[in-house]
Order: structure tokens, then C-alpha cells, then sequence
């Protein structure tokens, strides 16, 4: 076993399950429509393999179907966004035809608004954050820009952390599988608290030092 | 140094001195009406370096040409004429704007955009490098990239482009990232503010981002001929490549440095009411 994938089994032990990070996502679009007042808000990731756009996480209009959906990275508003890595915020969008039959293609409805942001990590474009259809009544500030720059950046991370679990859980189910107990011992220790974590690592230390002098 | 550049003269011997003497014909006071006053940017070439411009769009009208940067099949960037038109929407809206402030320049396409995620970097930097060998005075770019490895040799470029006169105005970013080409002292960076004026142009005391332009709430052209309303520094941009290609319609002679300097000495926040 390489030392990498040692330390993606242990990472992957205790960084937490897969359900925890798109929960995390999830709480992210719900925040974000609730705090635009918005009809619907969606993060897709980036599928650097395929070239797509994947919906990770939608809440309001279209989160009962469009989770998992794809399409190709580089169309579309949010493919625009994720290229250029330019925020783009825009208004009357049902009034052009053609225009409203693409967006709908890639938020499951005609929106009339629609913002979408970048989600960039370092110097790695992870995916897009849209938010459709703030209330018309207001115009678009700087400082919902900003406000919006910031929720981008907490997606971002959480993108992030999802990708890394899922490289970790991945190294798992390599071909012999063998840092599967790894994984399962750092994962138990993890939840450990008091005197039975300090009798969990006595123990660990005493395997070690078995398996060094075999 | 990009390469098949001439050799710049690395020195000045006195006999030198008379052979590069410039009229100064400044006014005391640059103001807009010495700048721009008068002018419709007729003669200068604007090269919009985006997702394509749909020619013939009421707020756009006719443009001189259109290329596509694409990957060959060797992996190397291929310019080619496109026919395409524009496949988003955007490079028609920055063409628009610019059509609006300077209604006579010549409009140029560059798409760089429409072959994928992952070529994105080295298309970029080809039609960059392209439009800069073309000697179009002023390039338009409403887009970044993220991508460290890239950032030297749009730096090069950048510094390319500066020395031969072509003007760079780039979209600078609002998000805590770093981002290229905005962040570079050779290239015009542009940022937005919330006001209704398309010639309301401040300059920023405290750089990278060097200049404010109307960004927020703009009428912008769309595909099919329509328009939306837009935000965002992408629509900011094009406001002052606009402002740029005024100037020089009416002073050709100026250099990027010297173009910034009027850009400062005309800001609203400057010299203008």
C-alpha cells in the first residue's frame, strides 16, 4: 500500500460520508434562495473527465428531478460563467424566445432572472452557483454582487470537500481493497471520545509497534 | 519577449535626441472634450475576444471579420474563419456596448470559447496572442482565467501587446481569486459601479482594478437580435474598450501608456463634471 493511499483511506475514514458533504451543498442552495427571496437555486460540478456540468444540489423549482442531470460544460450560461470565470447576473430572459428555451434546458423552467457565479478553489474552477428569479421589485446592487461572491466561495470549499471524499472513497475500492480496514479503524477512532479513545490509540501503538518489528 | 519582435533601441546617443522629438500638443487641461469630442471611433479596429458576435444585430451591425480558435488534432490552437456567429449571447452584448459609444470603429471577432472546459487555457492564450499579432488597437476581454501555469505567458503577451500599441481592457474579478490578465500594470482593468452612465468612468486610487464603468442593470444586445438587461464587470469592460476607441479615432498617435494617462485626467472622479 503506497503512503497516498494510506492517507486517502484514513482521510476517507473520518472526513465523513458522502450524504454529509451533498447535505452540506444542499444547505447552501436553500440558504442562498432564502436570502435572494429567490424561486430556485442550483450548484452543478464540473465533470472534468466528460466535459460536463453536473446538478449537484438544487432547492425550490426543479429539485425533485434535476439532481444528476448533465449537460456539456461549455454551453449555456453557467458553461459560460465556469469558462470565462465571470460572474454574469441577468434580467428579462423569458422576453427572448430562444434564449428562454436554452435556460430552461439547463434549470428545468423558464426563470426570468438568473445570477450565476463561478466556483473556483485556488486556482481549480470547481462548478457554478445560479440563484433564478429574485423578486422583480428590486434592482440588481453591488452588494447582493458581493453577497453572492461570498456564498460562491463557502460552495466552493464545500465542492471541494466533496471531490476530495470522493478521490478517497475511490482509493477504497482499488483493487485489493486492503485499505478498507485502515479506513474502518481511523473512522471508529474518530468517533471515540474520553478514556476509550485513549485506550483505542494504547492499543494502535502496540499493534504498530508489533507490525514494525515483523 | 514574444517571438519575431524587432529589437527596440536599448539606448539614446545624442546625435538621436532631434529624431524622436514629439509635438507636444497637450493642452494645459486634458479634458473629454479635447480627448473624444467630436469622435465616433471611425478608423479604429476594436477586437471583441469573446463567444462571437452575431453580425448584423440591430444594436451591432455589420462586423469586418470573424475567426474561431479551436484545438486541432494535434493539440495545437487552430485559427480559422467562423461562421458560427456568436453561441452564448455575451460577445454580441460587449460588441453592442462598444457599437454604442464608438459607432463608426471597425468591429472584430475572436471566439475563444465553444470548444470545451478543458481546452479553454491554451485557446485563450492563442486568440490573445493572434489578435495581438494583428495590431487591432484595442482588445476586448470580458474574461479571466484562474490558471497559474498560463499566467506568465499571458504576462508575455500582455507586455506584447502594450509595446506594439494594442490596448488591452480586462475584466477584473470580484472574488476573492487571483485571476489573469486583469492583474497585470500593462492591460486596463475594469470594474463596475452602479451608476446609468455610459461615459461615467472613474479611476481607482487604489489599484488592481484601475477603472469603474457602467456595469450594473445595462440594456445589452442578445441572440436573435433581442436584448436583455445584464450586470456584471464583463458589461463594464467593453464600456471603456468603447471610451478607448474614441480616443484614439481622434488621437492615434498615443500610446497604452499615454491612453490610460487621458483615461485618468478624463475620469469622472478626476477632471471630468
Amino acid at each position: 500500500m503506497s503512503d497516498e493511499s494510506l492517507r486517502e483511506a484514513v482521510a476517507a475514514g473520518v472526513m465523513g460520508s458522502e450524504e454529509a458533504h451533498k447535505t452540506l451543498l444542499q444547505s447552501i442552495v436553500d440558504v442562498a434562495r432564502a436570502i435572494f427571496h429567490a424561486r430556485a437555486s442550483s450548484i452543478f460540478l464540473l465533470d472534468e473527465a466528460q466535459d460536463e456540468l453536473v446538478f449537484e444540489a438544487v432547492s425550490g423549482e426543479g429539485s425533485d428531478r434535476l439532481v444528476g442531470t448533465r449537460f456539456p460544460a461549455d454551453t449555456g450560461i453557467a458553461g459560460w460563467v465556469l469558462v470565462t470565470r465571470q460572474p454574469l447576473v441577468l434580467e428579462d430572459v423569458a422576453s427572448d424566445q430562444r434564449f428562454a428555451r436554452e435556460v430552461a434546458e439547463e434549470t428545468g423552467y423558464v426563470p426570468n432572472g438568473l445570477m450565476a457565479v463561478p466556483l473556483l478553489h485556488e486556482e481549480r474552477a470547481l462548478g457554478v452557483l445560479e440563484v433564478l428569479d429574485r423578486p422583480n421589485r428590486s434592482q440588481f446592487t453591488l452588494a447582493e454582487s458581493d453577497l453572492l461572491g461570498l456564498f460562491a466561495n463557502q460552495a466552493a470549499i464545500a465542492l471541494d470537500l466533496l471531490q476530495s471524499g470522493r478521490r478517497a472513497r475511490a482509493a477504497l475500492t482499488g483493487a485489493s481493497g486492503e485499505e478498507a480496514v485502515v479506513a474502518r479503524i481511523a473512522s471508529a477512532l474518530a468517533g471515540l471520545e474520553g478514556e476509550e479513545r485513549a485506550a483505542g490509540l494504547r492499543l494502535l501503538a502496540a499493534l504498530e509497534e508489533v507490525l514494525r518489528r515483523g | 519577449m514574444e517571438a519575431h519582435e524587432e529589437l527596440p533601441a536599448w539606448s539614446l546617443p545624442a546625435d538621436a535626441v532631434d529624431g524622436i522629438a514629439i509635438s507636444a500638443d497637450w493642452p494645459e487641461r486634458v479634458d473629454r472634450d479635447w480627448a473624444w469630442g467630436g469622435s465616433t471611433g471611425a478608423g479604429v479596429r476594436v477586437c471583441i475576444l469573446d463567444s462571437g458576435i452575431e453580425a448584423g444585430h440591430p444594436l451591432v451591425g455589420e462586423i469586418e471579420s470573424a475567426v474561431a480558435v479551436s484545438l486541432g488534432e494535434d493539440g495545437e490552437p487552430v485559427v480559422a474563419d467562423d461562421d458560427e456567429g456568436d453561441l452564448c449571447g455575451h460577445g454580441t452584448a460587449c460588441a453592442g456596448i462598444v457599437r454604442s459609444i464608438a459607432p463608426d470603429c471597425g468591429l472584430f471577432s475572436v471566439r475563444v470559447l465553444g470548444g470545451g472546459y478543458t481546452g479553454s487555457g491554451p485557446v485563450l492564450l492563442a486568440g490573445l496572442r493572434w489578435a495581438v499579432e494583428q495590431g487591432f488597437d484595442v482588445v476586448n476581454m470580458s474574461l479571466s482565467t484562474t490558471k497559474q501555469q498560463f499566467a506568465s505567458t499571458l504576462h508575455d503577451i500582455a507586455d506584447s501587446a502594450y509595446f506594439k500599441r494594442t490596448v488591452l481592457v480586462a475584466s477584473a474579478h470580484n472574488m476573492p481569486v487571483e485571476s489573469f490578465p486583469w492583474r497585470f500594470a500593462s492591460v486596463i482593468s475594469v470594474g463596475s459601479h452602479e451608476g446609468k452612465g455610459s461615459l461615467e468612468l472613474y479611476y481607482n486610487p487604489t489599484p488592481p482594478v484601475e477603472f469603474f464603468a457602467r456595469g450594473v442593470d445595462v440594456e445589452v444586445a442578445w441572440l436573435g437580435g433581442g436584448s436583455i438587461r445584464a450586470s456584471g464587470n464583463s458589461f463594464a469592460t467593453p464600456h471603456v474598450a468603447g471610451i478607448c476607441a474614441l480616443v484614439l479615432a481622434k488621437h492615434p498617435e498615443l500610446t497604452p501608456f499615454q491612453l490610460k494617462h487621458v483615461l485618468h485626467l478624463t475620469a469622472s472622479n478626476v477632471g471630468a463634471p
